[in-house]
């Protein structure tokens, strides 16, 4: 590798701008500029010194400021195109197939698009986690490659610097003290800047005051931050660390809780209440009839012993009895229930009665538990009725068999078979909701439908997101840094001392030369030094804050 | 020249653990929509549920071990289940004195429905109910039918979904056949 060796004989690795020890201008550039480029302090930024291997070339690419920042911009494009139609997450469709159909059927050909190209599920397509990743990468690798110069060339500062560098800072003076003793001067100087908050520093003639390097920190502090952030999204995906579940109970029902191993909920009632008041102007705007009020599932969350196995219900424990309410979920250990829907009405059980077809006479009421049906519904000694089938979703026959579509009464049929005092070999009856079919011819009697019994289904999420601390800190860390790097500043101020006893001053801030001057005429004032001049002639150069953000 | 190779190598760790880091990331939210919880090879999780005719006795994994276990996840609604049922049935009886168990899991129905229809197909073999649908939790099962291949050391030897010919539930269950001392 190339070396620069300054005239002070310091060695700098190629790409140096100004000398690590003396700050002598080592470029053509900056030799011939006026006011020096202070970014790093001058230090060579790691990508810029060598540029060989693939590893490099990589490194190089990623360590861009400008690839960095055009990969934030193609980030921002991508997530916004993914607000142009709703996100997957807010369409009611289950299937990837209903999904597909969905955006084409009301979007047409353009949303058809949107689907294949993953933008209707934008943060999980490949695509999409592959920029952020790309992003992440740039920030670690820029961040390396910037920040541990910087740290080494702050941390190495040299309070003696060439006549060079500072004559090409941005605010120098030189000539004699106004009055006093030019002996005491560098004692004044060191006296005011101390309690100007700087920390001095004095080498033989030379005197180095500083005040809030951290703030050079400042942008790396909120890339740490950054990455933690990122790296606790990503931990989202490790099993166990992220839960999001769904999940429907009915009324009366005991469910296992997905991904919470162990525990068990069950609905004791679902309630749906609504506002009782007179129609608003705005409900009859938008033609709403009633408000609902509260959804609530009465809910009781149950442990299994820790040994015992999955299925075994026989002992389980009260952990919770909880009233879930939108916004109010159960919450246990991490995991936390939302209301989120509901049915209702579902058909829990059915009322018959057995009645003679001719007479109308009634021989007695049979209820038809749906989540127990039996086999034999006994009336008297001479009458009963037998359940032959139960088909709790009928769709239809298919070889004579009735056949069922789902596990649920939505249109639930019975094959019944009546046993009477005068037809005592029985009678079967198929019997569907607005539909009889007689099998044997006619019966001389029939389960006529008296009434029915529902209950209510409710619909719960179980979430649990351990990565919310990990954001947490990501987050945290991110505001100071900013923090930081924005109301904290890094100022320096340089004097030597001549030998003919006159004064050569330099000072520098990475931002709000504002504050800086204001010091350095506190100090000017105090040690009677000679007046400073500003070298930016360039009046916007002058309200820049300049290299703010690294 | 050894500090430049040094930071060369620094530069490649760090380029590519990011690198895997996103592999990774893409890879498993790819995935995760049909992540099976349970994969070939591992342990079969446990379970006890009540046999449906004798509510005294309880079918527990852990008993069968030194045994195949043929466990299938059904419901009386759902066509290819039943259409396998009569197949398993004989292939069971064929197995049995071999050491291969059936363990048929209907989903969450009641007794009624699910004596009627195993009476109805005349099929024979061990059946329960996972009333609270922990078992069916517990081997992801979502598709049905699903038939998790259960070999004699207690793990996964194979997971299929949908319906299965006479003929491959004959090689499944041979495949779990414990050796013959």
């Amino acid at each position: 590798m190339e070396k620069i060796i300054c005239v002070c004989g310091h060695e700098n690795p190629a790409g140096t701008k100004l000398c690590g020890k003396c700050g002598r201008p080592l470029t053509e550039e900056a030799k011939s500029s006026k006011i020096v480029d202070m970014k790093y302090d001058g230090a060579a930024i790691r990508s810029k010194t060598r540029n060989k291997s693939m590893v490099d070339k990589i490194w190089n690419f990623f360590s861009s400021v400008k690839v960095g920042i055009s990969l934030i911009i193609i980030n921002l494009i991508a997530a916004s195109i993914g607000t142009i139609f709703p996100q997957e997450f807010y369409i009611s469709v289950s299937t990837d197939a209903e999904k597909e159909a969905y955006y084409e059927n009301t979007y047409g050909s353009l949303g058809k698009l949107y689907y294949e190209l993953g933008l209707s599920d934008v943060y999980s397509s490949w695509w999409f986690q592959i920029l952020v990743g790309m992003l992440a990468i740039s920030i670690i690798v820029a961040s390396i490659d910037r920040g541990i110069p910087l740290h080494r060339s702050l941390k190495n500062q040299r309070v003696k610097r060439h006549e060079s560098f500072l004559k090409r800072q941005r605010i120098i003076a030189e000539g004699p003290i106004i009055n006093g003793d030019s002996a005491n001067t560098l004692n004044l100087i060191e006296e005011k800047m101390k309690k100007l908050k700087y920390k001095v520093r004095r080498d033989g003639n030379a005197l180095l005051a500083e005040r809030g390097r951290f703030s050079r920190y400042g942008p790396y502090i909120n890339h740490v931050g950054l990455i933690i952030f990122l790296a606790a999204v990503m931990l989202r995906l490790v099993p166990g660390f992220y839960v999001d579940e769904s999940m429907w109970v009915r009324e009366g029902e005991m469910r296992a809780v997905p991904g919470m191993e162990g525990y068990f909920i069950e609905n004791e009632k679902f309630i749906l209440e609504m506002h009782d008041n007179e129609k608003t102007e705005n409900q009859e705007l938008q033609g709403v009839n009633v408000v609902a009020k509260n959804y609530q599932t009465n809910a009781k969350l149950y442990k299994q012993t820790d040994d015992a196995v999955p299925g075994k219900a026989d002992d389980l424990e009260l952990v919770k009895e909880y009233s879930i309410r939108v916004n109010h979920p159960l919450q246990h250990e991490g995991y936390s229930f939302y209301q989120m829907d509901f049915r209702l009405n579902e058909i829990k059980a059915m009322n018959f009665v057995l009645t003679n077809k001719e007479t109308g006479e009634s021989f007695g009421e049979v209820h038809v538990d749906l989540t127990n049906p039996q086999d034999e519904y006994v009336i008297n000694d001479q009458t009963k009725v037998q359940l032959l089938g139960y088909y709790p979703d009928f769709s239809g026959f298919e070889n004579g068999e009735p056949q069922t579509a789902t596990p649920n009464p939505n249109n639930p049929a019975f094959i019944f078979k009546m046993t009477t005092p005068d037809k005592p070999e029985g009678e079967v009856s198929f019997v569907a909701i607005q539909q009889t079919v007689e099998p044997n011819g006619d019966n001389a009697y029939k389960m006529a439908f008296k009434s029915v019994e529902t209950r209510n289904m409710t619909g719960l999420t179980v979430h649990k997101d351990s990565s919310i601390p990990f954001l947490a800190i990501g987050g945290a860390i991110f505001m100071i840094g900013v923090a930081i790097g924005s109301y904290w500043n890094h100022r320096r101020l340089w004097v030597e001392q001549l030998d003919d006893g006159s004064i050569r001053l330099a000072a520098h801030t990475n931002k709000n030369w504002f504050g800086i001057k204001k010091d350095i005429d506190a100090v000017v004032e105090f040690a009677h030094l000679p007046k400073y001049i500003d070298q930016s002639d360039d009046d916007a150069e002058k309200e820049k804050e300049g290299d703010s953000t690294l | 020249m050894d500090k430049k190779k040094k930071r060369s190598i620094t530069r490649g760790a760090i380029l590519v653990v990011l690198l895997a880091a996103i592999v990774y990331t893409v890879y498993t939210s790819a995935t995760n929509d049909k992540v099976k919880v349970l994969q070939v090879g591992d342990k079969a999780p446990d379970f006890e549920l009540v046999d449906l005719y004798e509510s005294d006795l309880k079918h527990r994994l852990s008993d069968y071990e030194g045994k195949g276990v043929f466990l299938n996840f059904w419901g009386t609604w759902c066509e290819p289940c039943k259409k396998e049922m009569p197949a398993m049935s004989r292939q069971y009886a064929n197995y049995k004195e071999q050491g291969v168990e059936v363990l048929t899991v209907n989903i969450a129905q009641t007794d009624f429905e699910v004596k009627k229809f195993l009476e109805s197909l005349d099929v024979h073999f061990p059946a329960v109910i996972d009333q609270t649908k922990a078992v069916m939790t517990a081997y992801n099962v979502n598709p049905l039918p699903t038939t998790i291949l259960i070999n004699p050391e207690g793990r996964v030897e194979k997971i299929i979904t949908g319906e299965m010919s006479e003929r491959q539930i004959a090689s499944y269950m041979e495949s779990i056949k414990p050796e013959q001392e």
